[in-house]
């Protein structure tokens, strides 16, 4: 230990206990594989949002007058401006990409069992605080979607009983998304919410550390020690899976830099057309609908036909996912050692996201019309399939629940100890 | 013991959401304006000729009611390679200083009594529209004498614009499909009556540069990004390299 070293810990209260319970002495299974990257990386990016947040503080503008043309003038005017909006714009997309993959992790290896039930409702917390999040950061450039979308998220509260109506006045502070909702978003973006984010990280992490991470196998380390109380199986976090990591960052990084430095706008899936023209409350975009990230859901409350049903659905599909270590009752962790239902379940679930993703950022009616035809019926197409894609996304959760309340999951033998490593 | 039917699913799983992911974010995406599906306005905004002749269009056709006004002369200069005393001499006839903003000398007040709305500004246009759209839309204007101006649009039907550039395109006419029952009659295609000072190609040329000098205007960082871009990315993928490596070194005694 280094001079300075010592002097510092000396003088801090349990610092070094800390540091070594948390890094050096924090024993992970040593068979990760690509599945177990994105937990740090979303740490990375929500790293990232932070310091590219506060420089756009510095120069944005929260008025319904002044914003858009202080975001421009971030663009344009000030000296690298516009990398550190790309990098915060690209960051949120990023952010969830990373996030979907990471709670799609954790279905195929079971991270959500126990004991890490508490993890995985820390961490269906944070996906809640991060919507919030990015929703308001997404109204804050005051483009016309940003507007728009605002406008119509904020009225699905309407569907409340009894007090709908004024709950959608008080949360806008006005009848129409304006400057007293930009005021309060903003303040909820850059300093509510991302205190309640890192809080819950930390608790995330705690949570984690406490009963130790899952690993591909879905076997548990602790199970078999070495002499000296380590597992057998486990490897301290700092150095081996700081340096793993960083070969993750890497990776993650050129994705990011190429599409910071050749395409942000994604296709108008990251930064969106209709937001390049100002807010305008007379004029309605073509299509209203929310950023990819939201999409999903979006198509769920959309493919319902009475919107009180619509937005009970909507809330229910993220309630779900809350419920999933009570609704699967298997034993076995790993997707390796499940039943062939739940491989199979577990893949349809994943492709189910995806499609509705299609439909909620509206994709489908030129896929429906290259499929069936210019003359097709769109709509009843569309509704058709989407339907039965809300009724396959709730089935999975119905599905894993019956599946292993009544036993006819035939599992393979879990080893001992974990298989492999990279 | 690994079993290799669930390793082989799990790949396949992994392979089928990649390329739906791609095929999510390949999509052609809508622009505000609805409907697409114009000719490809080929544009290069890395070519620096093309956006000075765009600019000295847009200077000598548009400027007089559009403002770009998120753009200074002095980025313009930057952007299209010029120096202040081109860019004061050839391409700013409102007296604006070097540093000022593009915006046109025309009271708003004045614009909204003769067109009936005010001109909008263009900073953003190939942004929130599209390149394909604006080009289409600079070739779409055909002589149509129930309009306020005499001028109409098939790619933005009715609008209040007049067409400023007839003298080089010429005057288009429209033919148009017969009525069905009780609706109006829709445009077949448009036909040019009258040559301007441009021969078509010349013309298309001209709206190319037109374009590309607007598309420069919304998105002008992309000009210093692609210039950077691939260093950043050389640079990371080193440092993936390195990471690797050391990752390897450490990992050494790992069985």
């Amino acid at each position: 230990m280094g001079a300075f070293t010592q002097w510092f810990t000396e003088r801090t209260p349990g610092l070094g206990a800390v540091y070594k319970k948390h890094m050096t002495e924090y024993y992970a299974p040593r068979n990760f594989n690509v599945m177990y990257y994105f937990g740090s990386l979303a740490l990375l990016v929500l790293v990232n949002q932070i310091v590219t947040g506060i420089f756009l503080t510095m120069f944005y503008t929260p008025t319904a007058a002044g914003a858009f043309d202080s975001v421009q003038y971030i663009m344009r005017d000030v000296h690298w401006g516009w990398l550190v909006r790309y990098m915060h714009e690209t960051g949120a997309s990023m952010f969830f990409i990373v996030v979907y993959l990471h709670m799609f992790r954790g279905l195929m290896y079971g991270s959500f069992k126990k004991p890490r039930e508490l993890v995985w409702l820390l961490g269906m917390l944070i996906f809640l605080a991060l919507m919030a999040e990015a929703f308001m950061g997404y109204v804050l450039p005051w483009g016309n979607m940003s507007f728009w979308g605002a406008k119509v998220i904020i009225t699905l509260f309407s569907a409340v009983p009894v007090i709908g109506g004024q709950l959608v006045d008080w949360i806008m502070g006005s009848f129409v998304p304006s400057d007293p909702t930009l005021n309060r978003f903003f303040a909820l973006h850059v300093v509510a919410l991302p205190l309640v984010l890192l809080l819950l990280v930390v608790l995330h992490l705690g949570a984690l550390h406490e009963v130790g991470s899952n690993n591909p196998d879905g076997v548990e380390i602790k199970k078999h020690k070495r002499p000296d109380g380590h597992p057998l199986d486990g490897i301290p976090f700092h150095p081996y899976y700081t340096v793993k990591d960083l070969v993750g960052v890497g990776v993650f990084l050129i994705i990011c830099a190429i599409i910071i430095f050749f395409e942000p706008t994604v296709g108008g899936f990251f930064l969106e057309h209709d937001n390049s023209i100002p807010a305008n409350d007379l004029v309605t975009p073509a299509t209203i609908k929310p950023v990819w990230y939201f999409s999903p859901f979006y198509a769920i409350l959309r493919m319902i036909p009475s919107k009180g049903w619509g937005v009970i659905a909507l809330a229910l599909s993220i309630i779900v996912l809350f419920l999933v270590p009570w609704l699967d009752r298997g034993k076995v962790k790993s997707i390796r050692y499940r039943g062939v239902g739940y491989k199979v379940a577990l893949a349809i679930f994943a492709i189910v996201f995806v499609l509705l993703a299609a439909i909620g950022a509206d994709l489908t009616p030129g896929w429906i019309v290259s499929i069936f035809g210019p003359d097709a019926d769109i709509t009843t197409i569309e509704n058709l399939f989407g339907r039965i894609l809300v009724v396959l996304y709730f089935g999975f959760f119905a599905f894993l629940w019956v599946y292993t309340f009544f036993g006819l999951e035939k599992t393979k033998p879990v080893p001992e100890r974990v298989t492999t490593h990279d | 013991m690994i079993d290799k039917t669930s390793r082989a699913a799990m790949r396949t799983l992994s392979a089928l959401l990649i390329a739906l992911a791609v095929a999510l974010v390949a999509s052609p995406s809508a622009f505000a304006e609805e409907g697409g599906g114009y000719p490809d306005a080929n544009i290069n905004v890395h070519d620096q000729a093309s956006l000075q002749r765009g600019a000295r269009l847009f200077m000598n056709y548009c400027v007089g009611c559009h403002s770009l006004k998120y753009m200074r002369y002095s980025q313009m200069a930057d952007g299209l390679g010029l120096t202040e005393k081109q860019v004061m001499d050839n391409l700013n006839f409102t007296g604006a200083k070097f540093g000022d903003p593009i915006v046109s000398a025309m009271p708003e007040a004045q614009a909204e009594k003769w067109f009936g709305k005010v001109p909008p500004d263009l900073s953003l246009e190939v942004s929130a529209k599209g390149a394909d759209w604006v080009s289409a839309y600079l070739k779409a204007f055909y002589l149509d004498p129930a309009t306020n101006s005499g001028w109409n649009n098939t790619v933005f039907p009715n609008v209040a614009m007049p067409f400023p550039l007839w003298q080089l395109q010429g005057e288009q006419v429209a033919l148009m499909n017969p009525p069905a029952d009780g609706q109006t009659a829709t445009v077949k295609e448009l036909k040019l009556a009258h040559p301007g000072s441009m021969t078509p190609t010349q013309y298309d040329q001209a709206v190319l540069d037109l374009t590309a000098f607007l598309a420069y205007v919304s998105v002008p960082d992309e000009l210093v990004r692609s210039r950077i871009g691939a260093w950043v990315v050389i640079y990371l993928v080193l440092f993936t390299l390195f990471a690797l490596v050391l990752k390897k070194e450490y990992w050494k005694d790992v069985h």
